[in-house]
């Protein structure tokens, strides 16, 4: 019954889907320089989403420099040689635009998102910010505070968060996943002005970057506008990226994080392979259908049967990200619920992954999942930040947009024995090797006890 | 010079093509209905409100609206909680009830497709009308409130929100959080009753936007509703009464202070509320270009975020500065905050300053409405608290018409420097 149901849906989106790609929407130009540039029309409203996405991120840091990709990333609205600081923000404001950024372990993203005649001012500047960043140590200096502020926000407040990232620390020894995007507070101590400058020169250029537009646009348009303002930057030679690959995994590593907090939480990460060819890899595939099944809406198994049934989890939760630079985890965490311990749960969510390696899952929860992936693609179409967040995060984790399709494609192809295969193998006799566990271990507050972590005030 | 002409265009061209157009019924059943077509995706989304927040909550009780909207969709008829998850994920739907401080309710976003739709809607039918509040279920999710309450009054971000809520709001339900206590002595029965006298026809607001006709959407409000209990009148909230200045320090061993400032201010549809929107805008609602993000963040470092905003209830709603520092910091932070502050409220926006604000927002508005789950917020809000059908049409003009005079005498009277209160978790 579940499976006809799913049926017409599958149908309509594959329709809804393919419609834009007859009109070869997006559209793709590689400029003189290297940079490319990738316009999806939207004529739903007269907005534009502008970004500029390049691929360095945290990943691309050494030691002793963490951090540097994400403080570039403020110092990038200091001001230029032409537009003062704050300048970029002001007139973004002024068409009554948004405008932010992001780092992430793969890469770094700006963007703004304007009324659509606001669009060719945007390129303009944001061109400009490649090129013409105006560093001075005066605004470095300012502004390493705000990311240290940013850092006890995010982090040292935020038990979950240490949690995370002493897992990463745990898991990779070699692979630069380790590091957080944020940086280590030590790092970011000692970070000077010409680290960012370095870290601008090195990376922020044209063949290193795309551009990206969606919304009430004409892709031709765009191009022109584009050749005029990015297209004059002249590309450079890129550093040579190693591949720092993780030594094999020999044995289950555990790392614990006291924190002030009321109730434990466990978070626990397998080593699995990430997606490597859209056409012609089947696991990936298989996993994040797996982690759907374990938790990809609200009659998935981990609420089901550990929140719901059993009781043994205030909550729980799966993740699988295969469309990564670097290499994939197979992430199950939670909090136990009340009068129930940490050992419990882990028991109970490698129960539940035994489970499905012993007896499989059923069709009814694979074709779920895969409802869900096509609801989600419709549901996508009414945000074009949405639809410009999934070509983008594809596009910087060495992905071609034209497979995106192929790629929902192929999670529509997932059976039930490929699921059951990949949960033997991952996680079955012999994984506990590949597992990294991390735990909360709540401590009351003392408030006579104020934490100092960094142990060091700042002095920039 | 271009620019501004640039903005004044794009100002003109947007007002041009705005025209959402809201339609407004009452159903058969008494309950208020506000539709947007819009056949561009084939996306429909639906919300049902009621004057059911947590400020509804009985005395003792608080947490039992909170509970209400949440246990709606874990059994409804004949079905129980799994049934119901399982068919909703089964057609790719997404519903959530939730209860906020005046109204309690569900949103459900379901693809438009007869066949999706139609279950989708027999579903939110169930729920809003039948639904079972299982012992069980109910045991258990006191259970995770619980955990969930003990766990937030860890954290310093939820201690600085309750604490805060409880000094502006001295004696008033917008006050009161719900406790360990106030959840263990709710019962099956309290919910039953909660919704059998909040959940009802004659004070719902259905909202409908996306791919149906008028006439579908008719049906589509009517068929929600028809079976909705009568209901008992609405009771009238407490009055707001404004707190005496004081500031609040919270012992706490985090690594940040969290700063809260602030006072009730102003209601949903009061004349001041577009001077405060416009004048907050300069104060610390513009993001990067904020007089408190430049002082704060900008100039000192002082912060990663610092904010200011108006949130209009039904009654009082709160303005709020917010930051969060290294804690031995604090106190000079909160001092910049504070002489931001008070400047403003002296002197408000310089012309620049008020021309910047009302740009921002005129130009801003086609992004905050550019697709139907935004839309969806406006119309709900428009729906519940009576605000007129026009007001997205309207709020160019009705910003346009702002003076930096307007925004100091609307500051004057609803930021006075007496009433407000200040909270630090985590101050050296």
């Amino acid at each position: 019954m579940n499976i006809k149901k799913a049926w017409p849906i599958a149908v309509a989106v594959v329709a809804l889907i393919a419609a834009p790609a007859a009109h070869a929407n997006p559209f793709e130009k590689r400029l003189a320089n290297g940079m490319r540039v990738i316009v999806k029309e939207d004529h739903r409203a007269p907005t534009a989403v502008h970004m500029v996405w390049y691929r360095a991120g945290a990943m691309d840091e050494k030691d002793g420099y963490s951090g540097v990709a994400h403080v570039l990333e403020h110092m990038m609205f200091k001001g230029t040689q032409k537009v003062k600081g704050g300048e970029f923000n002001r007139i973004v404001a002024e068409v009554g635009g948004r405008d932010n950024a992001f780092t992430s372990l793969d890469y770094t993203a700006y963007f703004q998102i304007v009324p659509k005649a606001a669009l060719p001012k945007m390129m303009a500047l944001e061109a400009d910010r490649m090129a013409n960043l105006r560093l001075t140590p005066n605004d470095f200096a300012s502004e390493l505070k705000v990311v240290m502020e940013e850092r006890r926000q995010r982090t040292e407040d935020n038990p979950q968060a240490l949690v995370w990232e002493a897992l990463n620390a745990t898991a990779y020894r070699a692979h630069p996943y380790r590091r957080p995007v944020i940086g280590w507070m030590d790092d970011l101590e000692h970070m000077t002005w010409q680290d960012a400058r370095d870290w601008y020169r090195r990376w922020y250029e044209p063949n290193n970057a795309f551009l990206l537009v969606v919304g009430d646009v004409e892709h031709e348009e765009v191009f022109r506008e584009a050749a005029r303002t990015y297209g004059r930057i002249k590309p450079h030679a890129l550093p040579v990226r190693k591949p720092q690959n993780e030594p094999v995994q020999i044995g289950i590593k555990r790392v614990t994080v006291k924190a002030p907090a009321r109730l434990p939480y466990i978070a626990m990460a397998w080593k699995v392979p990430r997606l490597t060819d859209v056409e012609h890899d089947r696991e990936p595939y298989a996993l994040e259908v797996l982690a759907g099944v374990l938790d990809g809406s609200d009659a998935a198994r981990l609420s089901k049967s550990l929140v719901r049934t059993q009781k043994i989890a205030q909550s729980a939760g799966a993740g699988y990200d295969g469309v990564v630079r670097g290499e994939s985890l197979f992430v199950l965490d939670g909090q136990p619920a009340e009068g129930h311990t940490v050992a419990e749960l882990e028991a109970a969510l490698k129960a539940e992954l035994k489970r499905i390696a012993d007896e499989g899952v059923t069709a009814d929860e694979l074709e779920r999942v895969k409802t869900q992936v096509v609801a989600a693609e419709v549901y996508k179409r009414d945000s074009m930040m949405a639809q410009a967040m999934e070509i983008g995060r594809f596009e910087a984790s060495g992905f071609n947009w034209r497979d995106y399709d192929k790629l929902l494609e192929k999670l529509r192809s997932v059976t039930a024995g490929e699921v059951q295969a990949v949960a033997k193998k991952y996680f079955g006799d012999g994984s506990d090797d590949r597992l990294t566990v991390a735990v909360l271990d709540p401590q009351p507050l003392d408030e006579s006890q104020p934490k100092e972590k960094s142990g060091v005030a700042v002095r920039h | 010079m271009r620019l501004l002409l640039a903005a004044l265009v794009m100002a003109l061209s947007f007002a041009a093509q705005a025209g959402v157009k809201i339609e407004h019924w009452v159903a058969p059943s008494g309950a208020r209905v506000y539709f947007i077509e819009s056949h561009d995706l084939p996306i429909l989304d639906v919300e049902v409100d009621f004057p059911a927040g947590s400020a509804y909550d009985p005395a003792g009780k608080a947490g039992l609206a909170g509970l209400t909207a949440g246990l709606l969709e874990d059994g409804a008829g004949d079905l129980d909680e799994e049934a119901i998850s399982s068919r909703l994920v089964d057609i790719g739907a997404m519903l959530n009830g939730q209860a906020g401080d005046d109204r309690a309710g569900v949103t459900l976003r379901t693809l438009a497709y007869p066949k999706e739709r139609d279950a989708a809607l027999a579903l939110l039918q169930l729920i809003l009308g039948k639904p079972t509040f299982p012992e069980a279920v109910v045991a258990r999710e006191k259970t995770r409130s619980i955990a969930a309450i003990q766990e937030a009054d860890t954290r310093p971000d939820a201690i600085a929100a309750k604490r805060f809520a409880a000094a502006i709001y001295p004696d008033h339900p917008y006050g009161i959080s719900a406790t360990t206590d106030s959840v263990e002595r709710i019962g099956r029965d309290d919910l039953v009753a909660f919704h059998r006298d909040h959940y009802a026809a004659p004070t719902a607001v259905v909202s409908i936007i996306g791919d149906v006709t008028r006439g579908e959407a008719e049906a589509i409000a009517q068929s929600l509703t028809a079976a909705l209990p009568a209901g008992q009148p609405e009771a009238p909230l407490p009055e707001v009464k404004l707190p005496k200045a004081e500031t609040i320090k919270v012992a706490h061993p985090a690594a940040q202070s969290h700063i809260a400032i602030g006072l009730p201010a102003v209601r949903r549809g009061d004349p001041d509320y577009f001077a405060l929107l416009v004048g907050n805008y300069t104060l610390g609602g513009g993001g990067f270009v904020s007089r408190l993000t430049k002082e704060v963040r900008e100039k000192r470092g002082f912060a990663y975020s610092v904010y200011s905003y108006f949130a209009p209830r039904k009654l009082e709603g709160p303005f709020q500065i917010g930051l969060q520092t290294r804690r031995d910091q604090a106190g000079a932070a909160l001092k910049v905050a504070d002489d931001v502050l008070a400047r403003f409220i002296k002197e408000g926006p310089t012309a620049a300053e008020l021309a910047a604000a009302k740009q921002n927002l005129i130009n801003g508005l086609g992004l905050r409405i550019d697709s139907n789950a935004k839309l969806l917020g406006y119309l709900s809000t428009i729906g519940f608290f009576g605000l007129p059908l026009t007001y997205l049409d309207d709020f160019p003009a009705r910003v346009e018409a702002v003076t930096a005079r307007q925004v100091r005498e609307a500051f004057a009277r609803h930021v006075k420097s007496e009433n407000l209160v200040t909270v630090i978790v985590a101050g050296d």
